[in-house]
Order: C-alpha cells, then structure tokens, then sequence
C-alpha cells in the first residue's frame, strides 16, 4: 500500500530569489462546481459525487500523470499531519477524513485539495520570492480543471467561494519570511500595524491564529475581490520589497555592532543542535533561526538552506513521528527530535 | 415649588429618598447641588444620553426588525440555507445562495474587500459574456464624461451603443452600473 514518506518538497530546497529572507512563496486558488453544494453543506453523498467528477476529470491526463492522489481517509492521521507541516494541506483538509482528497505533484509543488472547504483549493508552492511563478503554476492546474468542469462563477462576483472573505478571485497569495532582525529589535510591531494598513494580514508558522516562532511570519493578502490576480501579486511585492529591505538593513546594522555575538549565537545553536539530547519544538525553532542568520550573514558556512529548511520541517511532531516509524508522546518526542536533527547534520555535514 | 435645601434659591427637582437600616431621610436639591453633592454623579447626563442611547437604538431596531426578521428568514431556493445560518457559521452553501442573498452580501462584500465587483480572471466559458460586461462599463464611464463635457451627440451614440449591449447579454445589469 502507498504511503506518505518524509521526502523533501520543492520549496524546502532552498533556492529562489531573496531565499536569505524568503523562504517560500505560496498561491493557492478557491474553486467551486457549479450545481453542487459547497462542502460545508452538502450530504456524504454529495462530496461523493463532487470527488468522483473532479477525479474523472484528471484521470488518465497526461496533464496529471505526475500527481497522485491521496484520500484523506485512507491516511493515518499522521501521515494527515506531516501533510500539514510540510504547508502542502490545510489543517482543514486533514480533518476531513470522509470525502476530503488530496492530488500532488511529484515535485510536492503543487497540490490540489478536494473537498476542502470549498470543492478545490489549488496550491503551489516554490522556494523564494517567486510569486509570479508559483501563480503560474497554480494557474496553469486551474485552467486545465476548468476546461473540464464548470466552475462556480458569476459575472459581479467572480469565483464563488463558501466564505466571503475569499470570493473574486479566490486567491491567496502568501510569503513565508525569516525576519529575525526585525524582530530581535523589536521593529516588527510598527511592520505588522502598517502592513494591516495595506490589506495585508501577517501569521505565524501554520497560519490562522498560530504565534510567531522561530522568527517566521508569513504574509498574505486579505482582499480577494475588485482586485486582479496581477494587482493582488504585484501588490504584496512592493511591500514584501520593502521589508526585505529593512530586515536586510537591520541586519547589516547588527553585523556592524554584534558581529561576535551573532556569530558566537549561530555557533552555539549548531553545537546544541548537533549534541543536545532533549529538545522541545520550540528550542529547535529557534535554533534554527539563530543558525540562519549566522549562515546568511556569511558567519557560518557549514550549513545551507537547503538543510536548514529540512530541519524546520522535521522538527515538527508529525514528521519526527513519520521518520521514526512509530507514535511517541512529547518527551519521546523531546528524544527523537535531536536525534533525527544530529542524523540529518551528520548526513549534510560529512 | 420645593427650593432646594442647598443653594435654596432654586427649585428642587431632584429628590433622593435613602433608606439606611429602616432610617429614611429626604434630600430635595437643585440640578446643580446635587451634582456638586456627587450623590447622584452617574445619574446626570450620562444617563440620560444612555437612554436616549438606548432609545435610539431600540427605535431602530424596532424599525429595522421587521426587515431583519425578513433577511434572517431568506432562504437559498438551492441549498436551503437562510441568512439566519449564514450569520452563524460565516459560510454559504452553494453557488445560488449569492443571488438569494445579493442585496445583502453585497455591503458585507463592500466591508471586507472595499469592493464587490470582480476584476480578475475569468473562465474561458465565461469569457465571452464578461468581456461584453466589462465594456459596457468602459462605455458607462465615458458616457458620463461625455455627459459633463456637453457632448450630447457622442453621448447619444454611446448609450445607444451601451443599449444594444445589454441587449445582448440579456440580464437586468442595474446593478452592475451601481459606480461603488
């Protein structure tokens, strides 16, 4: 039987322009058929059903042939959560365990929810400030569905979603930035009332109402109608410009004070990384960031994004779980956690 | 007329019975000793305004209920949802519960996104008729220049342009004209 594996998605790799502050650019495209009830709604029956077209419609396509597809059902809850933590389903997604389906790409950069809440969510998700090239690939799965479905539309409101907060053009467009300077010097506040300002909504990690750690926060559009797809993009750019920026500024200004202790800061979180034997999620969180700032200001130099994103992933219980091939409860966790982190710098850093 | 045991020059229209242990005592002041007495400090003008407050709130809602009521029992001929359940759990049930609840959605579609007229992509088999839409909006607008400028010929052949548009796409487009 197919399984979820713990492999490494196309975002975790590392590159993509801006990656020392940019971690990932994401799209992801609300859909509905035409004639159905939205999932929230609609009978066992009519989820069903609505699975069975959208799965007609990409059987056997060439266009498909490098995704598979996954019923939520059919996965362990675990295998649901490692989904999560690698930002390639929605919590929302691995709840819906009787009609909820997922396809994904080979490459892990593009996936399509089914039964979500709404009957599609098209997703892709690169590495890096790329917001372009992930709306292309996101949009080129959402006129290939739609040359094989009748989408719910309407000529004033766009694409209809179940929750009115994402109608129009039904799109989310979000970054994920490592901004520790910012917030080590305490800016960010002023940085999260602006970007409000602008109609843009700024979360942590895992999204809706998940706190900032490890100096990560990912910004999204809110508005998602009266906008194009192209004003939504080049909207966030400017402004994720512009933090970019300031982060990189204070940045250099920390350099320019502390170089000693951000260096003597990112060598510790490497020496505790490699030889720690009990670590919270939280702990490893951070020493994550701590060694990426070390890495991207050219202080350290044994490590890469590319790793340092695999750590971010695998820290998490889902995946630590998934990698040790059993359940484990937090202080087997706690154990597991360096282990699996040692494991995999011994493996880059040989 | 009662004067006012304070100032006793004005009238005393304020009256305060207490009652302590059984003891009763009366106090009559004026308007203006018994505020400077503070005994009735929260009584005064915050009061009132917070009745009328009240009141005015409660007009309006009495105005408002009957229309409320109405809404809170419009129902989705599709689905079967009422305004009343969308006001619950924040989500719609399918694609004809936007045309049930237009009016409605619209001032909340307004709120969230500072618009509600799409501008963005749009189904190939969709293109056709929103591309007609989209220009006869163009047109709307500059008829409207035209119209201040005192171009009334080129007015008049614009609207009868814009006519035979709508004719074409065949749907009651009031609403899309709305400039909001």
């Amino acid at each position: 039987m197919k399984q979820i594996e713990f492999s490494l998605s196309r975002w975790m790799d590392g590159s993509g322009p801006e990656s020392d502050i940019v971690i990932s650019s994401r799209m992801r495209a609300a859909r509905n058929i035409k004639g159905h009830s939205f999932p929230c709604l609609a009978s066992d029956q009519e989820t069903a059903a609505v699975l069975k077209i959208i799965s007609a419609a990409v059987d056997g396509k060439p266009d498909f042939a490098d995704f598979t597809n996954w019923t939520m059902g059919k996965l362990s809850t675990l295998e649901r959560q490692t989904l999560v933590e690698k930002h390639l389903i929605s919590p929302f997604l691995a709840r819906e365990s009787t009609h909820g389906a997922l396809l994904l790409r080979r490459d892990e950069a593009v996936s399509i929810m089914i039964n979500e809440e709404d009957h599609l969510r098209i997703q892709a998700i690169l590495p890096g400030l790329q917001l372009e090239e992930t709306w292309r690939e996101a949009g080129r799965y959402d006129d290939l569905l739609e040359s094989e479905l009748e989408y719910a539309f309407n000529e004033r409101f766009g694409y209809l979603t179940a929750c009115p907060t994402n109608i129009g053009t039904g799109l989310r467009a979000s970054v994920m930035l490592h901004l520790p300077a910012l917030i080590m010097t305490r800016q960010i506040n002023h940085l999260l009332g602006a970007l409000s300002q602008v109609g843009l909504t700024v979360r942590g990690l895992y999204g809706e109402g998940t706190e900032i750690i490890g100096n990560l926060v990912q910004v999204s559009n809110q508005v998602t109608l009266g906008q194009t797809e192209d004003e939504i993009i080049s909207n966030l750019y400017s402004v994720i410009h512009q933090v970019i920026e300031q982060e990189q500024n204070t940045r250099q200004a920390l350099l320019d004070k502390k170089r000693a202790n951000l260096a003597d800061r990112a060598w510790r979180a490497l020496g505790l990384l490699k030889y720690a034997q009990v670590m919270s999620s939280q702990e490893a969180i951070q020493l994550i960031s701590d060694l990426r700032l070390g890495y991207d200001l050219g202080l350290i130099k044994t490590v890469n994004h590319k790793i340092l994103n695999e750590l971010l992933v695998l820290i998490r219980p889902g995946c630590l779980q998934l990698l040790a091939g059993k359940e484990l409860d937090n202080s087997e966790r706690n154990l597991e956690r360096p282990a699996q982190i040692k494991k995999t710098l011994d493996r880059h850093l040989e | 007329m009662i004067l006012c045991q304070e100032c006793r020059r004005n009238e005393a229209n304020i009256h305060i019975i207490k009652n302590v242990d059984g003891k009763q005592s009366e106090l009559n002041l004026c308007e203006q000793c018994a505020r400077k007495k503070e005994e009735l400090d929260f009584s005064f003008e915050p009061q009132f305004s917070l009745h009328k407050l009240f009141a005015s709130m409660l007009g309006q809602s009495v105005r408002g209920s009957r229309e409320e009521m109405t809404a809170a029992a419009m129902q989705c001929p599709s689905c079967g949802l009422t305004f009343a359940q969308f006001g619950q759990i924040g989500r719609l049930g399918c694609s004809e519960c936007f045309s049930a609840f237009e009016g409605r959605l619209k001032p909340l579609l307004r709120r969230i996104h500072g618009s509600c007229i799409h501008s963005g992509k749009v189904p190939s088999r969709a293109q056709n008729r929103v591309n007609i839409l989209r220009e006869i909006d163009q047109l709307k607008e500059e008829l409207q220049v035209k119209i201040q400028g005192e171009e009334f010929e080129e007015a008049a052949l614009l609207r009868d342009r814009v006519r035979a548009m709508e004719g074409t796409v065949q749907e009651d487009l009031t609403e899309k004209g709305d400039p909001q």
